[in-house]
Formats: C-alpha cells, sequence, structure tokens
C-alpha cells in the first residue's frame, strides 16, 4: 500500500540529525523522523488525523530558517537539514510539558491512566524534574453522565485529538471546543451533558485516543486485565492510519 | 571521617515516602555505616538540628506550621531533597486547592461532622491558601518523583549522595509511580 | 458603464443634491456622532433655510477629520479652518463667516500631515458615490483594465507598498504569488478585523472613505485573478458596516463592482462577513476559519493563505489601509509613490493617536517622519505640562519606546529595532503618570484574554507572564521574577503557533528593556514610581511568599 501510495511522488533527499534521509514531497518531517527510529515528542499529533501543530512538542530546527518548525506540519524538502533535539529545542520542550502540568490539576498518582499517560511519559523522558511555574488549580469539571465513559476536565490538555478521530473518522463531530484562552474547554454537542448527546455513538475513539487521563472508561483503569480502549490503543491506532488511507483514495 | 548528617522530615503528605524509605531493607543498615540520621520522624528527635548535610522532605506545604518546618530546614541543610510527588508536585494534598480552604474546614467539620459540628481553631495548624510543592518556598536542590518513590530509587539517591554525584533522578522514577 | 457614461452619472446625482457654492463640512465619524456632530448638522441645515442661504452654503456630512478628542468638528470647503468642539448654537456663526470667504487652517495639527489614505476622508460624503467618482474614483480601476493584471503587479511592485496590517510584507510580491497560483475560484479578502486597543485607522477608512477600500480590492482581484472578495469587519464597527453595505450597492448600480465591470470581461463581486469580536480573527489563517463559519484559529503557515486560503484555493488577504492605497498608486504610479517615505519603507502611514496626549486622533504621515514630531508637532504634545514617559507604537503586539529615541524614524525596520513593531498603526502615548509594570500588565491582561488557546505556549505561557506581572504590582515580585519574565518571554515568543502568541511578550520585553528600573522599584522597594499601582508596605501576606 506505501508502496503504492509512493508511486508518481517526488523524492526528496535530506538530513535529520546528521543522518542522510529521504522522504516522498508529500511527507512530512515527523513521519520521515519515524520511519528513521528519530524520535519526536508530540502530543497533538497522531498518525490518522489531520495535523494541527498546536502542542508545540515536536518543534525543530530548521537550517536556514529562523524560526522553529512543527515537525507535524513541516513538508521535507530536498537538501533541507533537520535537528531534532538541540540543547534550545529540550529546554523548550521541558517547559511546554511544565506549563500544560501547571495548567490543570494533573494528580498522577490518583489518575487512571497513571502508568499509560502519554503527558506523565514524556515528562519522564524529557527529564522533566518538576514543575517550577506556579500550579494553577482550575476548578473544573468531571462530567460523567455518559454510561460507558467518563469526561474529567482536570486532565484535558487540548490536544483535540478526541475532537478530530470523532469528526474526521467516525464522523459524528460529537466534540468540540468551547471557549479561548485558558478557558477552553472540550464539549459534547454544544455544551450538553455527554449521556444527553444525540450524536455522540459511544464508538470509544476519543478515548482511545486520548492521551492522557481526561477521557476514559467507567470502572476500568489502565492496568485492568479485561479490554480497555486506553490499554489497548496500540491495536486501535492502526485503524485510523487505514481509515484515511481509505478516504484519501475515495477523494 | 566523620559521618554524613541526613534528616528526614514529613509536612503534608501519607508517610508512604517514609514507607518507601523504610523498604530500602538491610540497605539502611549498609547506610548507616556512613550516614547517621540526625532527625526523622522515625528517629527520637524534637529539635531539627544545625549543620544538616542532606534532607528528605516528604509531603506538600500546607499549613503555616508546613512553612515555617521547611523554612528553618531550608536554612539548616546543605542539600534539599523533595521525597515524592507531595513534595514536587503538591500531589493529593493539592487536590483542595480548587475549592478553597473554607468550603474544605466546612465539608470536614462540618457538613461530615458525627459528634460536633464546629470547626476548629487550635489544636490544627492554619492552612495555607493553596497547598503547594516545597520548591514554591524555599529552594529545593534534588526532585524524587514517585508516589511513592521505589526504594530502589531512595537507594540510588543517597548512595550517589555519598559518591558526592547530583545524580539524575527522571531515569529512576517518574510522577504518580 | 464607461467612465464618460460614470462621470456623468455622478454629475447628475451631484446636482439632484443641489449644492451650495460653500460645503460646510460636518465630520459623521463615529467618534463626532457620539458627540452629537449630527444635532450640528440639523441646526445648521435650519440656519441656512431661515437665512435663505442655500444657494450660498449646504451641509454636508463628512468622514472623519482627525482631531477626533476636540469634536464635534465642522469645516469649510477644502483646507478651510477646522472649528473644534463646535456646539449646535454655534452654527450662526459658522455660516456667517463661510458667506464671507474661507479661512485657511494653520494649526500643525493639519498641516504637517500628508494624506494620501485619507486624502477623501473629511472631503467627501462617505455614504454618496458621486461624491467619490468626482474627486477620480474609479479612474484608477478604470485604466487598470486596460492594462494586463502583470503590469497592475509591477506597478505596486514598483510602489514598494508593504502590508500595513502589521507585518509589513511587501505587497507586490503577495499579489504575484497568488496571481501565479491556481487559475480559478481565487478570493480578495479585506482584513478589517482591527482590534488593537486605541487602534481606529482602519474604522475612519471605512467610515469616511468606503469606495477607496472597495476600488483597491477591485484592482487587486484583477490583478491577480479573482473574482469574488470578503470585507473581515469586527461587529463593534456598526457605522463602519452600515456605509461599506451601503457604498457595495452603490458601486454595484454603478456597473464599478458585479458583473463585467466598465464593459470588460472582468467580475468581481464583494460580501461582507462580520467577526463575532475575538482579536486573533485579525491573523489571517484564523480569519479565513472564521469565513468559511469554523472556529476562529490560526494554523500553522506554510501553506501560505496566497497558496492555501478560503476552501482551499488561493486567496490574498489584505489589510484596508493598504486596499486604500491601491488607487492613488495607479492613479499617480509606483514611482510616484516609492518618492515618499524612506527606503525601505514607503509612502505614508495612518496612526491613531492616543493616551497622554493633546491631539488624540487620526493623523497620517511620511514614513521616515520621526516620532517626536508626531508626538509633539501634530500630537501637540503630553497634557498638563507632565514629562512624556514612553510612546507604544503597534497595539498589544508592540514595545514601549522611551524617551532618547524620539529621533528615530518611522519605519518597520527602526522601530522593529528598538523592540517594537509598526502594527497596523495604534500609537498610545504615556506620561510619568503611567507605570511601566502597569502598562505591561494591561497588554498581557489582554493577550491571555485574547488567545485562542490552541497552543501551548501561547494560552498558558501568558497567563503564567501575567501573573508574574500581577505579583511584581502587588510588591510581591522577587528579583528572580525578573529572570523568569525574560525566559518565559522567550519561550512564547519562539515557540507560538502564531503572531499573537509571537509578538505578546513585547511589551514585557521592551518594559524590561527600558524601564527595568521601575520594576526593580516595585521588587526591591516595594514602591510604584508612577503612584498606579496599590502596594501595602509591612503588610504583605507572609503565607502567600511564593517563589516559583
Amino acid at each position: 500500500m506505501a508502496a503504492l501510495a509512493a508511486a508518481g511522488k517526488k523524492v526528496k533527499t535530506f538530513v535529520i540529525d546528521g543522518k542522510d534521509v529521504s522522504g516522498t514531497e508529500d511527507q512530512t518531517i515527523i513521519e520521515v523522523c519515524r520511519e528513521n527510529n528519530i524520535e519526536i515528542p508530540t502530543l497533538c499529533y497522531l498518525d490518522g488525523l489531520t495535523e494541527i501543530g498546536a502542542c508545540r512538542l515536536c518543534l525543530v530546527e530548521v537550517r536556514g530558517s529562523n524560526k522553529l518548525l512543527p515537525a507535524c506540519v513541516t513538508k521535507v524538502q530536498d537538501n533541507m537539514e533537520v535537528v531534532t533535539s538541540s540543547d534550545k529545542l529540550k529546554n523548550y520542550r521541558v517547559k511546554i510539558l511544565e506549563l500544560l502540568f501547571s495548567e490543570r490539576n494533573h494528580i498522577c498518582s490518583v489518575c487512571v491512566s497513571n502508568g499509560i499517560c502519554e503527558l506523565q511519559n514524556l515528562a519522564q523522558r524529557l527529564g522533566m524534574t518538576h514543575v517550577h511555574y506556579p500550579y494553577l488549580f482550575p476548578k473544573l469539571e468531571v462530567d460523567a453522565s455518559h454510561e460507558r465513559f467518563v469526561l474529567d476536565n482536570n486532565r484535558c490538555i487540548l490536544c483535540t485529538r478526541c475532537v478530530r478521530v470523532c469528526d474526521e473518522i467516525e464522523g459524528a463531530h460529537t466534540w468540540d471546543i468551547m471557549g479561548r484562552g485558558i478557558e477552553s474547554m472540550v464539549i459534547t454537542d454544544l455544551n450538553k451533558p455527554w449521556g444527553e448527546s444525540e450524536s455522540c455513538t459511544s464508538c470509544g475513539k476519543c478515548v482511545a485516543v486520548c492521551p492522557t487521563g481526561a477521557l476514559v472508561e467507567k470502572y476500568k483503569n489502565a492496568v485492568d486485565k479485561s479490554f480497555s480502549y486506553k490499554k489497548d490503543k496500540l491495536k486501535f491506532l492502526p485503524y485510523l492510519t487505514t481509515m484515511r488511507e481509505v478516504k484519501n483514495e475515495q477523494s | 571521617m566523620s559521618k554524613v548528617k541526613a534528616a528526614t522530615i514529613w509536612l503534608d503528605g501519607c508517610s508512604g515516602c517514609h514507607m518507601s524509605f523504610l523498604d530500602m531493607d538491610e540497605r539502611i543498615i549498609d547506610l548507616l555505616e556512613k550516614v547517621d540520621l540526625v532527625y526523622s520522624p522515625l528517629v527520637d528527635n524534637k529539635e531539627f538540628p544545625e549543620m544538616v548535610d542532606v534532607t528528605l522532605v516528604e509531603g506538600a506545604v500546607s499549613s503555616k506550621e508546613d512553612l515555617e518546618k521547611i523554612k528553618k530546614v531550608r536554612e539548616r541543610t546543605k542539600i534539599l531533597v523533595s521525597l515524592g510527588d507531595c513534595a514536587v508536585t503538591a500531589n493529593v494534598p493539592s487536590m483542595r486547592n480548587p475549592f478553597g480552604v473554607d468550603a474544605i474546614m466546612k465539608h470536614a467539620y462540618v457538613d461530615t461532622a458525627v459528634t460536633k459540628d464546629i470547626i476548629p481553631n487550635e489544636v490544627i495548624p492554619e492552612l495555607l491558601e493553596y497547598s503547594r510543592p516545597v520548591h514554591n518556598f524555599v529552594k529545593v536542590d534534588l526532585f524524587l518523583q514517585g508516589c511513592p518513590p521505589p526504594a530502589d530509587a531512595i537507594y540510588f539517591l543517597l548512595t550517589e549522595l555519598l559518591e558526592g554525584r547530583m545524580p539524575d533522578l527522571t531515569k529512576v522514577s517518574r510522577l504518580g509511580k | 458603464m464607461l467612465i464618460e457614461e460614470l462621470l456623468e452619472y455622478a454629475e447628475k446625482l451631484r446636482d439632484r443634491d443641489k449644492p451650495g457654492k460653500h460645503a460646510i463640512k460636518v465630520c459623521s465619524a463615529a467618534g463626532c456622532l457620539s458627540l452629537k456632530s449630527d444635532a450640528v448638522a440639523e441646526e445648521l441645515k435650519k440656519k441656512i433655510t431661515e437665512a435663505g442661504l442655500e444657494e450660498e452654503c449646504w451641509v454636508k456630512p463628512v468622514g472623519c477629520l482627525g482631531l477626533c478628542s476636540k469634536g464635534p468638528l465642522v469645516t469649510v470647503d477644502t483646507d478651510g479652518k477646522v472649528y473644534q468642539e463646535v456646539k449646535p448654537t454655534d452654527a450662526g456663526r459658522i455660516i456667517a463667516r463661510a458667506a464671507e470667504g474661507v479661512s485657511k487652517e494653520t494649526d500643525p495639527f493639519f498641516t504637517r500631515q500628508q494624506k494620501i489614505v485619507l486624502e477623501n476622508s473629511g472631503q467627501v460624503d462617505p455614504e454618496k458615490i458621486q461624491d467619490y467618482i468626482l474627486r477620480d474614483g474609479y479612474l484608477a480601476l478604470n485604466e487598470v483594465l486596460e492594462l494586463t493584471p502583470q503590469e497592475v503587479i509591477d506597478e505596486v511592485t514598483l510602489s514598494g507598498l508593504r502590508g500595513r496590517g502589521g507585518a509589513g510584507y511587501p505587497t507586490g510580491l503577495k499579489w504575484n504569488t497568488v496571481a501565479k497560483t491556481g487559475n480559478v475560484g481565487k478570493y480578495v479578502i479585506c482584513n478589517a478585523d482591527e482590534g488593537d486597543p486605541g487602534a481606529f485607522m482602519d474604522r475612519s477608512v471605512l467610515e469616511g472613505d468606503p469606495h477607496r477600500v472597495l476600488e483597491g480590492m477591485a484592482i487587486a482581484a484583477f490583478a491577480v485573478g479573482a473574482t469574488e472578495g470578503f470585507v473581515y469587519v469586527r461587529a463593534e464597527y456598526p457605522l463602519a458596516i452600515k456605509r461599506l453595505k451601503n457604498a457595495i450597492k452603490q458601486a454595484e448600480r454603478a456597473g464599478v463592482l458585479g458583473k463585467n465591470i466598465f464593459g470588460t470581461t472582468f467580475s468581481f463581486a464583494v460580501e461582507i462577513r462580520i467577526g463575532a469580536g475575538a482579536f486573533v480573527c485579525g491573523e489571517e489563517t484564523a480569519l479565513i476559519a472564521s469565513i468559511e463559519g469554523r472556529r476562529g484559529q490560526p494554523r500553522p503557515r506554510p501553506p501560505y493563505p496566497a497558496q492555501v486560503g478560503l476552501w482551499g484555493s488561493p486567496t490574498l488577504i489584505n489589510n484596508v489601509e493598504t486596499f486604500a492605497n491601491i488607487a492613488p498608486i495607479m492613479r499617480h504610479g509606483g514611482e510616484w509613490y516609492a518618492a515618499i517615505g524612506t527606503e525601505k519603507s514607503k509612502g505614508t502611514k495612518v496612526f491613531a493617536l492616543a493616551g497622554k496626549i493633546n491631539n488624540t486622533g487620526l493623523i497620517e504621515v511620511p514614513m521616515g517622519t520621526k516620532l517626536r514630531d508626531v508626538i509633539y508637532d501634530i500630537g501637540g504634545g503630553i497634557p498638563d505640562g507632565k514629562k512624556f514617559k514612553a510612546v507604544q507604537t503597534g497595539g498589544p503586539s508592540g514595545g514601549c519606546i522611551p524617551e532618547q529615541f524620539l529621533d528615530h524614524p518611522i519605519d518597520y525596520e527602526s522601530l522593529g529595532a528598538l523592540g517594537s513593531i509598526m502594527g497596523s498603526g495604534g500609537m498610545i502615548i504615556m506620561d510619568e503618570t503611567s507605570c511601566m509594570v502597569d502598562v505591561a500588565k494591561y497588554f498581557l491582561d489582554f493577550t491571555k484574554d485574547e488567545s485562542c488557546g490552541k497552543c501551548v505556549p501561547c494560552r498558558v505561557g501568558t497567563v503564567q507572564l501575567y501573573s508574574i506581572l500581577d505579583r511584581i504590582t502587588k510588591g510581591e515580585g522577587t528579583m528572580e521574577d525578573l529572570d523568569e519574565l525574560d525566559d518565559l518571554c522567550d519561550l512564547v515568543k519562539n515557540t507560538s503557533l502564531c503572531g499573537l502568541g509571537q509578538a505578546a511578550p513585547n511589551p514585557v520585553l521592551s518594559t524590561i528593556q527600558y524601564f527595568r528600573d521601575e520594576y526593580v522599584a516595585h521588587i526591591i522597594e516595594k514602591r510604584c514610581p508612577a503612584g498606579v499601582c496599590k502596594i501595602h508596605k509591612g503588610e504583605r501576606k507572609q503565607k502567600e511568599e511564593v517563589m516559583a
């Protein structure tokens, strides 16, 4: 399938972290990095969903550009020189994580996603020792009105993966964002309780793609032995890519 | 050679980090050959001594008493270590923060009271507006995350310090572990 | 309609109005209207009728005359003396003087300016297309249609015009990119989502001379090959929207908008889209999202709207003032325009003077004019004998420039070198009673509220910046906070997704750079030098000594 997709596309050769790599003209830096086992941290990007460049963790340096560029949306170009992990970038990434932790009430020890949370894992991987910004401690709602799932805004990082998967893959567009700035909040329908949503199909895709414990299944925690969308994420995610490929072929 | 003077204290925490400390088991005996535990909830000493080399702090700073304690400890300690998520992030104690002190006190002492429904103004220390991590109030030199940090991580921390190294602790523990 | 027919049409409309010899022009822009200039106009009309002077004088509502703080403004004919703070009871005297003959205006506020964008503002009746046509309106469009699109773009490129929305991107280059991308279904968008606090350049142009913007858009559409256009204007400008709607209707009736303009194959239709009060929608990709009916949030660029814009089509977005410059450039030639201004910043720029300055209002000066000339000669200096402290240019994305740089020329590069920006043209003057920490806090309060919330550094970083500034103004800051401000500003500036976040730290950075002593006074001495911040000495909350 990949070979088929690559047919008729121009191939670009360039350098990432001193390593010669190549990709087709429609590929982004992050895609080529992943093919070459170069790790780039990200929270909003998810293979199979539209890239939005919002979390800013995948920023990379590209020689000749005075701005840092998000690897998830930047298309590859011939002869570009990409640096993915300079000290400057590492420093920025840790601080962005710290900002995320300071924003809402992320209390790992009591979180159902403890151990499989992408935010938590990144904090460890990127060496975040503590959050030096003052915590904001906002008072946020938990919506447990849905019969199978829970939304806990305290743990939401506004990556909008749920919004995108619901719109682009499930086609329901139950999720969206309300408010702006620090007041932004994910909502179901027109800010109705999730349990009363008329558009939600209860498919659970939003729960599967949520990187943190903001969207979870009731009566299950991350290490449950029975089927869990969160735990079985890796089994679920390739489905997104397949769906997108089907969609692309149709259009 | 004189022994390294170490201390541990707990502020607003559950003592789980100290339990984890004890989980080092017989390794504590090895450590005590090089370390003198001069102050700790685990030993009987009423006054925090001067000139302590390293102090492990468990718990968040939640009350005026915590604040006074940690300030004194900081003054008397060379290397201050935040031990565990409560000290590093305020963790569970911080869960009261969005609600405000008044609501919390009312809930604890009035709404759910079984005997007398009054908010005590003596005996318990006055709460700060927010329960916050230790480094919000005093300088912290090392952070060991974990709820609680594993005994191995605490052992690693102490042995590294004894070797005169400031260890990278993000590899041995993480938030919520 | 051909151009001759258009002129005939305009003259017919003019004659229908039965104008007298002397036009008594009453400002009918938002500022003067709010000071009841409509009552002045009514009284003037009444007095003219009473005195039987219909042959001599007639009352003409016009757009902004500039000196907004001294309204309602009334003037007679062209370059006549501008009567300030006119009351209805002054009507009789004004009519008597008008009949005697015109005394020229000598106030430097008026004489020191050079007007291109505002040349018709205060001259034409913004609700009558004939007035615009009779002042060479739509002449440029007519001429342009005989050129090739490339010739039009070349002329704009030659003029050296740069985008007046803030970033200063060369207009000709942008047009060229759109022209060369794709073939059909392109769009032209006029960005009238002016949102900087204290700035009202675009509003005044739309209220005072809406046809000029439409003509600029039509010329642009011809040059880039677009057939549809949108004006995205904020809902807070009801008068501008009303006059724009009226202008579009008139222009369509006169055949200068719509199908087969001037009898050629070129067609161009303009629609209005009204914003819903989000500052970020002035950012071009957020603006496009808003027009498309989606949440007004920016997306990463590239691809730029010139390549992938409205509904995925190549789209030209320029600001109101940029479009307002187009017709004169085409009429007089790019070389004429390029002769005005400095080497890299050509032409004139409109500024909205606000804050602690005598002549609050709207001005237009050539690029390269010194800040000092604008503030003291045109602006009339600082009121009440107070001392000048700083001028803030470019709105919430700009910086504060202190006294020692007042002799620097106003152009894109100079302002950038001083840590500020040209921006859209807001200019807020501060005197010794302004606290610079408080000023920085004010702007961060604005940006944190206007952040769309999409990217993390802007959404959370601006809030953290604000809370540090808030602590400092309360006397609870530490010297570490100053370093933290620097560090956090660097993060927000370099990692935010769009211009809003990238520029949000500017007010903080520039005030720390030029007024560090004021920050230090708040932190160390627990004292606000300007006396703005309320710091209670000795009563500091012990419990909240957060170091952070």
